[in-house]
């Protein structure tokens, strides 16, 4: 986890659901401007969403098009 | 195929693979499997264990179908939505560990999660220790969880490596269609080197191309929706998602009325298909098999979906189970409908104390 320009960044790829989860609900805590979180499973993909959703933040979801997605969480 | 697919994926994906295990589990006992166990993944990774000679338990050997259609239906799903990704990587040795440990575990309960929902959901109120011990192991992995824990990273793998378990499932496949007798037993009677059960819950299965394709159909079903027994039970706790629970509930309402209709229900404490009255190593063997699942990321029958995906870790997990059932049977771990079995209890303290210090050990914050 790293934050840059208030934005704070959560590499999850590779690591197994609810581990994605469970670092994002982390960082969403820490109340931050925006949090961006890197997977590289779908379902990784649909937990996170899911969750930031359930905690109020706007979800946007960029496919990488190198095995991976960006996951850009707002308030 | 995209529209009833957002649907899978949506809210009511875990409700509809619910609601089709709820419905098909008890068909399949109808059908010829033993009583409450339609399916199974603990049992039916125990029959495979045995058929293939791996312990010699005469009543709960054979090739079960349900296993090669489950992972041929994550397999068929992930491929046609493009999510077939084959990798590896994280920790395999401490997952295969925990696939025994889970074995170990489920069959001094004498199931899975799966089997303890359906238990419930045919009247087997011996099923309630083992769903408050699944909920206690469950609870005990997320502390680990909230403190970091973590197997570490997965990368990706050759494709050969994601084609390994869907080829094995081919390979059982073959063996129970062939039936090979390539040995002789003491007397001169030709025997294995696969074994089939005569009597007792080996021998009861429904149709192969029944069971093949209920399990293809769930496979499939629990690749797109992330069905998952334990995850519904954690996620709940850690992220307060009922997203999962919802499929739980599903499944044992379906599997109830299901039951019933089929004449199925016979509510008790006693003389339970498949089952022992033993209160506290119900619950224990769940403890254990809860704590073994959460820390290996999801149930057993999630671990097969991810081992269709690709996932070679999944799938040492899965052989794990499968040989944890081996040594379950042969070493006194597992219990029978006449009770636990003699090491079952010491085995349960020592499996959950190896957890737990797996637990500490890999926790804390990393990054």
């Amino acid at each position: 986890m790293e934050t840059y320009q208030g934005i704070v960044r959560i590499d999850a790829r590779g690591l197994y659901c609810p581990e994605p989860a469970i670092l994002t609900q982390k960082a969403l805590k820490s109340n931050p401007e925006a949090v961006e979180v890197w997977v590289d499973a779908v379902s990784a993909q649909e937990n996170v969403s899911r969750l930031a959703r359930l905690l109020g933040f706007q979800v946007t979801v960029e496919e990488t098009g190198e095995g991976y997605w960006r996951i850009q969480l707002r308030k | 195929m995209r529209t009833p697919d957002r649907f899978l994926s949506s809210g009511w994906g875990p409700v509809i693979t619910g609601a089709v295990v709820g419905v098909l589990a008890p068909l399949l006992v109808k059908w010829g499997n033993p009583g409450n166990m339609g399916m199974c993944i603990v049992c039916f990774t125990r029959d495979i264990a045995g058929a293939l000679g791996l312990h010699r338990a005469s009543a709960v050997q054979y090739l079960r179908p349900e296993i090669m259609g489950f992972l041929w239906g994550s397999l068929s799903a992930s491929l046609v939505f493009k999510e077939f990704r084959p990798r590896q990587g994280s920790s395999p040795l401490l997952r295969f560990l925990l696939g025994m440990l889970a074995s170990f575990g489920g069959l001094v309960f004498l199931g899975c999660p799966w089997r303890a929902y359906l238990r419930l959901s045919g009247g087997d109120g011996n099923a309630l220790w083992g769903v408050l011990g699944l909920l206690t192991g469950v609870g005990m992995g997320i502390i680990f969880l909230r403190r970091g824990y973590s197997l570490g990273r997965n990368h990706g793998a050759p494709g050969s490596v994601g084609w390994l378990m869907p080829i094995f499932m081919l390979i059982l496949l073959c063996l129970l269609i062939s039936s090979p007798l390539l040995g002789r037993d003491v007397q001169g009677n030709r025997v294995g080197p696969i074994f089939f059960s005569e009597k007792g819950p080996g021998s009861q299965h429904a149709p192969l191309l029944l069971s093949l394709g209920a399990g293809w159909l769930i496979g499939f079903l629990a690749q797109r929706s992330r069905f998952c027994t334990v995850g519904a039970l954690r996620d709940m706790m850690l992220l307060r998602d009922a997203h999962l629970l919802r499929g739980i509930l599903s499944l044992i309402g379906f599997a109830l009325v299901t039951n019933m209709a089929l004449g199925q229900f016979h509510p008790g404490f006693r003389g339970q298909p498949v089952a022992h009255p033993d209160a506290m190593w119900n619950f224990g063997g769940m403890v254990l098999a809860g704590l073994a699942f959460t820390l290996a990321g999801g149930c057993p029958g999630r671990q097969i979906v991810l081992a269709g995906e690709g996932d070679a870790d999944a799938a040492l997990f899965l052989l794990g189970m499968i040989v944890g059932a081996g040594v379950a049977h042969t070493y006194g771990i597992a219990s029978s409908p006449s009770g636990v079995g003699p090491y079952g209890p010491v085995m349960v303290l020592l499996g959950t104390a190896i957890c737990l210090l797996l637990g500490l050990f890999l926790s804390g914050e990393k990054e």
